[in-house]
């Protein structure tokens, strides 16, 4: 009894933060989706389904964000393996350290200043210019879904290189000496050794970039120009430009749904990958 | 176990590996015989593991060969060589179940083996390591000792020319170490696959090894069957390593075909074996193994003999043995072993109490101070 209490008594601070900062904010959200934008804008008290039936009028947005966030995903993936795996693996102790600082360096500066970089090298006076003046004909790079793909595997893929470090540097090199012993050569041992090892980290960066990804406003605003943007940007939009608070928190509320859904999804694929073990388990 | 004859499944030739400066390995010259159980016993750091390492393809000799079965595999990768490991703390899969662990030297195979020839291989296997039914466990639900034969038989299901195995038991406990130990010899016999094995302990090489290779420094000392090893140490290191010896240092004084006599502290000889090419005048040790002494409570002028009196000054039980420390004024401390009935006929001796050490002349081995 004595025990319980005591217990009870230390998780009352996390509880509380828990409550407050968590909870809190989506009951708000949620009784702010069933009522109607007020006479100035805002909120004003109500009890009506309109707003839910309103979501298909920001249905681009909603195909943007599943569109480019999976997508995003992926190609941060399929550059960060790569990456993380020469630094674990191949590269010597001595360039391993500096490499590593300059994988982390981009975030001393605010995303906002850095994707304004990328207005340049996207825009009419960076790469389009260098290739029309190549003669390769006139391409149109800044305010399209690759500008802001681009953006995004350069914001988030330190994200995803982390996370895939860690369990690529925590794998015993001496089950690939084993692999190998027992037969193996070393793409092979990569495949049924290195890569299946190495998921756990695969599936935390996934999870860390997708998750982030979902709710990015600052990158579409920036190098979609508003003609590729997030649900991110839609909520901006409607809780502050045009101040209808109650439709902006039904569209608020469908995307954590969303977020939900895929999550536990995605956590159910990889623990049956993982087979149940605690140490393979997401983070 | 192949005659002396027949050509050697493995062999290092003026085998060196350099790691920057450090030499882990010097020189080794070594044929190992088909079907033989081979152990490389040494202190921690001699080399033992480069050695194994070696064969196994993990590492390149700096200079030298390194053949099995007759070819030149200096430069073969790990994954063509016909040889398999256990390694010391196993390596085991940690995302494959047992089964599949076991399996998968066999599913390296090209072309791939058909999967009921796969999947009765493992059953033998996990037959032959006494872990029938535990195939679809996973790695971390298994003890100690069970992963231990798992990676037994994930090496042994590939039939390799020779299996290596580096201090398997390092991680048991010593009953458990014990049981292996037999089960790992009587596996060795009726797969007739040669062993060899690295141990930094002595009990475990005398008890399974046909031969034992023993190294210092990255070189090899001596190499012979445990009994040549007791018996006819080259070295003082050698008899150090192998069983306990009583260690007299002195000058030679006598070489002659009846006996080399060791001038020894006290004015006192030792009359012994000589290691070859000792002469007069070099300094030596005479080692004379505990059981080789016997205490009496009376001195004894029998011919042959050397008999000198002495103080005991502790006495351990050991159950069929009694083991005695005992002092010698001239000679210092040394241990003497004596068996049960001798005690019974000769009553037992109390520390503090004065007794003579007896020994025959002759027994003694005289052997060269280490380099
Ligand atoms: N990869 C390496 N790089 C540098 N030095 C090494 C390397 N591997 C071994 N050595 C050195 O070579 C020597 C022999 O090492 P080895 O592992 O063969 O010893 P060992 O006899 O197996 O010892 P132990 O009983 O402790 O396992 C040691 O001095 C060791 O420090
Ligand atoms: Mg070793």
């Amino acid at each position: 009894m004595q025990a319980r209490h005591r217990t009870a008594l230390f998780l009352l601070p996390a509880g509380a933060w828990f409550v407050t900062m968590l909870v809190l904010p989506l009951v708000v959200v949620l009784v702010f989706s069933f009522g109607e934008r007020g006479e100035a804008g805002g909120y004003s008290p109500a009890f009506v389904l309109d707003n839910y039936f309103n979501l298909p009028a920001r249905w681009t947005a909603f195909q943007n964000t599943l569109t480019l966030a999976p997508v995003g995903t992926l190609a941060c993936l399929l550059i960060a393996y790569p990456l993380a795996y020469f630094l674990a693996v191949r590269a010597s102790e001595k360039w391993r350290t500096l490499l590593l600082v300059l994988v982390i360096v981009p975030f001393w500066t605010s995303i906002l200043i850095r994707s304004y970089a990328w207005i340049f090298i996207l825009g009419g006076q960076g790469i389009p210019a260098l290739i029309s003046a190549m003669g390769l004909g006139d391409i149109k790079l800044i305010n399209t879904p690759f500008a802001v793909l681009t953006g995004i595997v350069y914001g988030y893929l330190p994200l995803m290189v982390f996370p895939i470090y860690v369990s690529l540097e925590r794998l015993d090199k001496r089950l690939l000496e084993a692999s190998a012993d027992l037969g193996s050569p070393p793409w092979r041992s990569f495949l049924q050794v290195t890569l299946p090892l190495s998921m756990p980290g695969v599936a935390t960066g996934c999870m860390l970039v997708f998750i982030l990804l979902m709710g990015e406003f600052l990158i579409p605003a920036i190098l979609g120009g508003g003609k590729v943007f997030f649900v991110g940007n839609a909520l901006v939009d409607l809780f502050l430009q045009s101040r209808n608070w109650a439709f902006g928190s039904a569209v608020a509320v469908a995307l954590v749904v969303i977020m939900l859904v895929t999550v536990t999804a995605y956590m159910r694929l990889t623990s049956r990958w993982a087979g149940g073990r605690d140490d393979l388990s997401l983070m | 176990m192949q005659p002396d004859t027949d050509p050697p499944i493995a062999e290092f030739r003026a085998t060196t590996k350099m790691f920057g400066e450090v030499g882990a390995a010097r020189d080794l010259n070594l044929s190992i015989r088909k079907g033989e159980f081979l152990s490389f016993l040494g202190p921690s750091g001699c080399g033992k593991t480069t050695a194994l390492r070696m064969l196994a393809g993990f590492e390149a000799p700096t200079s030298g060969d390194v053949l099995i079965d007759g070819e030149r595999v200096n430069d073969l990768p790990a994954h063509r060589r016909p040889v398999n490991m256990v390694f010391q703390h196993y390596a085991l899969f940690p995302h494959l179940d047992v089964t599949d662990n076991i399996s998968y030297g066999l599913r390296q195979r090209r072309p791939r083996p058909a999967a009921a020839e796969v999947a009765q291989a493992v059953e033998q296997a996990l037959e032959t390591v006494r872990l029938p039914g535990y195939g679809r466990r996973r790695i971390w639900e298994m003890s100690g000792g069970q992963q231990q034969r798992v990676a037994l038989a994930r090496a042994i299901i590939n039939q390799p020319k020779i299996l290596l195995l580096d201090e398997p038991m390092a991680a048991l406990d010593r009953k458990l170490r014990r049981d292996m130990q037999i089960e790992l010899q009587s596996l060795q016999r009726s797969l007739g696959i040669t062993f060899i094995l690295v141990t930094h302990d002595q009990e475990e090489a005398l008890s399974m090894s046909d031969r034992i290779c023993i190294m210092r420094a990255g070189r090899i000392v001596q190499i012979g069957s445990p009994r040549e090893l007791y018996d006819r140490p080259n070295s003082r290191y050698v008899a150090d390593f192998v069983g306990k010896s009583n260690f007299f240092a002195g000058t030679v004084s006598r070489v002659e075909a009846t006996g080399t006599a060791l001038a020894v502290a006290g004015g006192l000889r030792i009359i012994g074996t000589a290691a070859p090419g000792l002469a007069p005048g070099q300094t030596a040790s005479a080692s004379l193994r505990p059981e080789q002494i016997s205490l009496a409570h009376g001195t004894t002028t029998a011919d042959g003999t050397t008999c000198v009196p002495v103080r005991v000054v502790n006495r351990i039980f050991l159950g069929e043995h009694t083991e005695y420390l005992v002092q010698h004024d001239d000679l210092g401390a040394f241990l003497v072993l004596v068996p049960r009935q001798a005690e019974a006929s000769e009553g037992s001796f109390e520390p503090g109490e004065p007794a003579f050490a007896i020994w025959r002349d002759g027994t003694a081995l005289i052997l060269p101070e280490d380099a």
